[in-house]
């Protein structure tokens, strides 16, 4: 099952250029007091794990004056999570949370996939309709959660059960295959597998939808109305906030991110999937935004932590996978570790250590 | 003189209706294709026992304002676990997964009754963990749960990837041999039926005349005023959750009884959805306290007569149940939410 | 009523009890004994419910003896004291709301064979347990469907069907109404007669003559007295609530009031008949700029109900609000804040701040919200603006970014008012601005009311220390049991008078409920 593990002490350059960029942006992270540093210090020590233990981790190549290596799969395998964390720390911000999100990745996905092999549909409407799709799904998330004032763990579970039958549907219970020979294939294979300054395009197309959302939130309102209704919703009400819409709103954009995210996706793999597209990435980004310093009961967010969360969570699958435990078997430790990091944050296990603690002790905490 | 009906019986009813408005469509539309026959009935029984075994569990889970997801992977990790410890390596060494192989060699292949009991502790132990952490540390139940199936099915990976036939003799009799019984011609009523039907039995038992079913509807309908009361709510909330365990691993066993196999990959995959919809579609209130064991019932029913019709209209595809479900499942929410907001209203004249 | 032959019951002697940072209970005795209805009296923080849960367990005590018919006991949880035969039933009806009233009355305590549930036994206990309350229902249905009023009795019924030999209700009358009161009242005799000893808790002043036989008053933690209510006419009640004695009251000085003559002009806001069932009213103010009104009343009178419909939280049943002249329904605090209003809320904590937003966020966060998420106030702005109130308003806090939960109470109160402040409104609402802060931060949110109201503020002030509201207004509302009672402007407010309002029985007028130990004061 598992490999056994080889040490290797000599460090190549880019593995020593790695450890370094890594460190430094630890220290920045520490620096400017911002919650992403706890995912980038995992990461660190994850990195040095792989530089001594795993061999050519951080080995990159140039083929055809693309960048290709390790580090670069890790950046476009973990665009999906990344993408689908950005909505997710917002929702989860705001007190809520969307279980739905990789069934509407499948919807998005299996929409690209038929508008091109059924019908020829010009590139424009293949990026159009599918992201409309996943808005409107988005939409009716936040309808249900924001006017109907349902739970929203149960609002999300009705789409994350009828979401991938909606995907069936659309796709006919086929898994279209999108080959060479229909409309809008170069532009849209383009998205999950073409390069853009030597990286994968999807890593681009993250950059863009994290500057999206940053700007959207820190540069407007927005992000201290969403902190505002996470914190105490009843405060902000009374001091004017429109909770409603700002609810309404985060749970839209998930949508919108979990339909690039299916994009990105079904590009890569040329399919539309609707059973496997997004299958338990709703955890994974969870966890990503968890781990990144977002509390589960809302208030303070941290975007950068949710990114940093992602890629700690894709780099440990990674890891695992090179040392021989199967993408599936990696599931004992990411759950684990969900567990563990959200104990870590439970106030009361706090207080239960603290009791635990010699009187001594317990004052000086 | 006026019929007053408490308001938590309208979900309810709501419930009957819909299920015997589709059977009677499904009569109607396909009479003359055998619908309307006690084999149909039947059969509706046993191919969904699994999933009411199952919901079961998850009604007292949600009775109590928890939730549970990791039941279908705890079916596919019991299912897996039996497969491997009944196989015989003498038959084909090279099948042989690796946790098997961690294990001294005449333990294999046990007698499934074994492997069934040693699956089936592990599955209710897996319960009570759960349960402790969501009590003691006051983690959200649906993170907890969440974690728990990830875990389970990366555990059930763990011990093999591949699906595993079971060629155990015990269980190619009891399938051919014990498991049927055919009181009219056509007619089959496989043994995994009376389980379901047993064990719903004791679950109504439980729940109507045991305190610990009162103190599930208790914590459900307010944990605070239970917690005043003096109840034993840890002891009431973990006893949940461990029998949530231990209605998912047997849900498991009767899988490997249905299929003849242990499969980690596709046993039981959706199956806590599916189970949640049962219970809702039944009746039982998602925030807990209100509910009926015989909503679930019904919720099941509902869920296979869907399948079936679906089968039997032969055009439409199948995960048109999918989506039929979900359709159900937000209908009926909001009908839950409807009446609760009218009884509160109608509490303040 | 049994005056002369008091079995005692229950007697506390020297119970303390302290928090960090507040001693909530110094040296208090309470004595109860078979047989009576004794009221529990005092304001806000006058320690009321922590000598209760002291008594029922929930807390243990510093220092102090109980005693149950003699023996010293030390409840150790509600359970145990249950045990002992010290029952509880709370102002939020703790009931499981969608099982039946019996199911309610034993749960926990079924009566089983082999674990097996009888319910058969279950059904006839708890009729009987009701019967003894003289209330014949059926049993078996959900006690969500009974109005409160049953429900209470079912919570009483409950707490009683573990022999209980002392029962303590906490409040059991605020949401009921007059019919409803009456009804529980009689069953109270009814257990009192078959000596049952009940610990009555409440603030509504007339039930409280109507009802008990003793009255014990605490203020700010301390014993102030225990008294026969029949011998305690109302104004001392009152007066002993407020920490006054009766001959301080006779003796006060008109105290140098900043207000002058009442201001002239358009009332900004006026109410006619304003009203919401269960809640308050009808309620007829009106509010001018420059002025500051005052809401006086004890404890529980409705004056935050006023305030909740004022500002869009409630949406009254009858009456209605005019502004500026015209008619608006306000139904939102978003329209309220549109029209100018302002308001900042009694439970600072769970309404007012945003406990991990800075104070700079804070501060802001009104304005912003009335801007709406796209114009922006610019990150130096605000820190202008933070900055300005901080230093204009006294916050203390090491930084502008310092979260708001870190702050000590009357801090985070400035900050609230900072955040209403920046928002330039016209009429500002206080509900009870100087609750649990520091007499000096009381004295600026006092001079501050003062010079908004002279540069043409409007201001709703709410407040249950009458000095304050005396002290402060113009004209002054009165209110009394969720009903308005009176009004007095200008030379007319002084503490005697509103304190004279408030006792003035309901019926005949006096202020006195059998027996007048001293002369009725002149002029009133």
């Amino acid at each position: 099952m598992i490999a056994s593990l080889q040490l290797d002490l000599s460090l190549t350059v880019s593995e020593s250029g790695f450890l370094a960029v890594l460190a430094a942006l630890v220290v920045l992270a520490w620096r400017l007091k911002t919650p992403a540093v706890w995912p980038l210090a995992a990461l660190a020590l994850l990195a040095v794990f792989n530089a001594f233990f795993t061999v050519d981790f951080f080995e990159l190549r140039w083929i055809d004056s693309h960048l290709f290596g390790i580090p670069i799969d890790i950046l476009k395998n973990g665009s999906y999570v990344m993408l689908l964390a950005l909505g997710m720390t917002l929702v989860i911000a705001t007190g809520g949370v969307d279980l739905s999100v990789g069934a509407v990745m499948a919807i998005s996905g299996a929409a690209a996939a038929v508008l091109i092999k059924e019908h020829e549909a010009p590139f424009i409407l293949v990026l159009a309709i599918p992201i409309a799709i996943a808005l409107a799904a988005g939409l009716w998330n936040g309808l249900l959660v924001s006017i109907f004032k349902i739970q929203p763990l149960v609002a999300t579970l009705v789409l994350m059960v009828a979401g991938r039958g909606v995907a069936m549907l659309i796709t006919e219970g086929f898994r279209p295959t999108i080959t060479r020979q229909y409309y809008a294939y170069d532009e849209f294979v383009y998205i999950g597998n073409g390069f853009l300054f030597k990286l994968p395009f999807a890593v681009t197309i993250v950059a863009v939808m994290f500057a999206i959302t940053a700007l959207l939130t820190r540069k407007t309102a927005l992000g201290m109305f969403v902190e505002s209704v996470g914190d105490n919703d009843t405060a902000s009400r009374y001091a004017g906030v429109n909770a409603r819409v700002v609810k309404l709103m985060v749970y839209t954009f998930t949508g919108l991110c979990a339909g690039v995210a299916g994009l990105i996706y079904t590009s890569n793999i040329r399919t539309g999937d609707p059973s496997k597209t997004g299958l338990y990435l709703e955890l994974d980004a969870i966890m990503a935004v968890v781990i990144g310093g977002t509390a589960l009961t809302g208030g303070r967010f941290s975007l950068l932590g949710s990114v940093a969360g992602a890629l700690l969570i894709q780099a440990l699958t990674t890891t695992m996978l090179i040392h021989g435990l199967s993408s599936d078997q990696a599931l004992v430790p990411k759950a684990l570790v969900v567990v563990t990091v959200c104990l870590l944050q439970a106030p009361e296990f706090h207080r239960k250590i603290r009791r635990l603690l010699p009187a001594g002790k317990r004052r000086a905490a | 003189m006026k019929l007053r009906i408490d308001s938590k019986y309208i979900p309810l009813m709501a419930s009957a209706l819909v299920l015997v408005g589709l059977y009677v469509a499904g009569c109607a539309a396909f009479a003359d294709r055998n619908f309307v026959s006690l084999g149909v009935i039947a059969k509706l029984f046993s191919e969904n026992a699994f999933l009411g075994i199952a919901a079961i569990g998850a009604t007292f889970v949600i009775l109590s304002g928890g939730i549970d997801l990791s039941v279908g992977s705890v079916v596919a990790f019991t299912s897996i676990l039996i497969a491997t410890l009944c196989f015989d390596p003498a038959l084909d060494p090279r099948q042989v997964g690796e946790v098997a192989q961690l294990l001294p060699a005449d333990w294999l292949p046990m007698h499934p009754l074994a492997a069934i009991a040693i699956a089936v502790t592990l599955g209710t132990l897996f319960g009570t963990a759960m349960g402790c952490l969501i009590h003691f540390f006051k983690l959200p139940a649906f993170l907890v749960t969440l974690g728990g199936m990830f875990l389970a099915r990366g555990l059930a990976f763990m011990i093999r990837i591949e699906s595993l036939s079971i060629k155990h003799p015990f269980y190619a009799e009891t399938i051919t041999n014990r498991l049927n019984w055919t009181p009219i011609d056509g007619v089959q009523i496989p043994l995994i039926v009376f389980c379901f039907l047993g064990l719903f039995a004791i679950a109504l038992y439980m729940a109507h005349f045991r305190r610990f079913g009162r103190n599930v509807y208790a914590i459900g309908g307010s944990e605070e005023s239970a917690n005043l009361m003096g109840l034993p709510v840890a002891k009431t909330r973990i006893l949940v959750f461990t029998f949530a365990g231990f209605c998912s691993s047997l849900a498991g066993v009767a899988y490997t009884f249905y299929m003849a196999k242990g499969d980690s990959a596709g046993a039981g995959v959706g199956l806590e959805l599916d189970a949640i919809a049962a219970v809702v579609i039944g009746g039982t209130l998602l925030s807990g306290g209100v509910g009926f064991l015989a909503g679930t019932l019904i919720g099941v029913l509902i869920f296979a007569l869907i399948q079936s019709l679906i089968n039997f209209q032969g055009t439409l595809s199948a995960w048109w149940t999918r989506i039929i479900v979900g359709v159900l499942v937000l209908v009926f929410i909001l009908l839950q939410n409807f009446v609760t907001a009218a009884s509160r209203a109608q509490q303040k004249e | 009523m049994n005056a002369k032959t008091p079995k005692l019951l229950l007697e506390m002697r020297g119970v303390s009890k302290s928090f960090p940072g507040v001693q909530a209970l110094a040296d208090v005795d309470f004595t109860l004994r078979a047989g009576e209805v004794h009221a529990l009296m005092g304001e806000n923080g006058a320690g009321k419910s922590t000598l209760i849960k002291v008594l029922t367990g929930v807390y243990p005590r510093d220092e102090g003896a109980i005693r149950l018919e003699g023996r010293p006991v030390h409840p150790r949880s509600t359970k145990h004291a249950e045990s002992l035969g010290i029952s509880t039933v709370y102002q939020e009806i703790n009931l499981i709301p969608h099982l039946s009233v019996a199911e309610n009355i034993r749960l926990g305590r079924q009566p089983t064979t082999f674990g097996t549930l009888r319910w058969g036994q279950i059904k006839r206990r708890a009729r009987e347990a009701m019967g003894r309350l003289g209330i014949d229902i059926d049993v078996m249905r959900e006690v969500s469907s009974y109005s409160i009023a049953i429900q209470q009795m079912v919570a009483i019924a409950r707490a009683l069907d573990t022999n209980a030999q002392l029962l303590v209700l906490d409040e059991p009358t605020s949401s009921l109404d007059e019919h409803e009161v009456a009804q529980l009242f009689d069953v109270v005799r009814r257990l009192r007669d078959g000596g049952l000893g009940i610990v009555f808790i409440t603030h509504f002043l007339d039930q409280v003559y109507e009802i008990s036989d003793r009255i014990t008053v605490l203020q700010n933690g301390q014993l102030v007295g225990e008294y026969l209510t029949a011998d305690l006419p109302r104004i001392e009640l009152i007066a002993r609530m407020i920490g006054k004695d009766t001959s301080e009251v006779e003796a006060m000085e008109h105290r140098p009031r900043q207000a002058e003559a009442a201001a002239t002009g358009e009332p900004l806001v006026r109410t006619e008949s304003l009203g919401r069932r269960g809640s308050v009213g009808p309620i007829d103010i009106t509010i001018s700029p420059g002025e500051v009104v005052g809401l006086a009343g004890l404890l529980g009178s409705g004056r935050t109900e006023i305030a909740r419909l004022l500002f869009g939280i409630d949406k009254p049943d009858a009456g209605k609000i005019t502004v500026g002249g015209a008619e608006e329904a306000i139904h939102s605090p978003q329209k309220a804040i549109a029209l100018g209003f302002a308001f900042t809320p009694e439970d600072r904590r769970d309404a007012g701040i945003i406990p991990n937003l800075s104070v700079r966020e804070n501060i802001v966060l009104a304005l912003q919200a009335s801007r709406g998420a796209w114009r922006t106030i610019g990150r130096k702005a605000q820190r202008e603006m933070a900055d300005r109130f901080i230093a204009a308003l006294n916050i203390r806090t090491p930084s502008p970014e310092q979260l708001v939960k870190n702050l000590s109470g009357g801090n985070q109160q400035k900050v609230l008012l900072a955040r209403w402040l920046a928002t330039e409104p016209k009429l500002l609402i206080l509900d009870e601005p100087t609750r649990g802060i520091d007499v000096g931060a009381k004295a600026e949110i006092e001079k501050l009311m003062a010079s908004l109201r002279e540069e043409g503020m409007a201001i709703l002030f709410i407040s249950s220390e009458l000095e304050e509201v005396v002290r402060d207004s113009q004209r002054v509302f009165v209110m009394r049991d969720r009903e308005q009672i009176g009004q007095l402007t200008g030379e007319q407010i002084t503490e005697p008078a509103i304190m004279h309002m408030i006792a003035k029985h309901k019926e005949t007028g006096d202020d006195d409920c059998v027996i007048a130990i001293g002369p009725v004061p002149d002029g009133l």
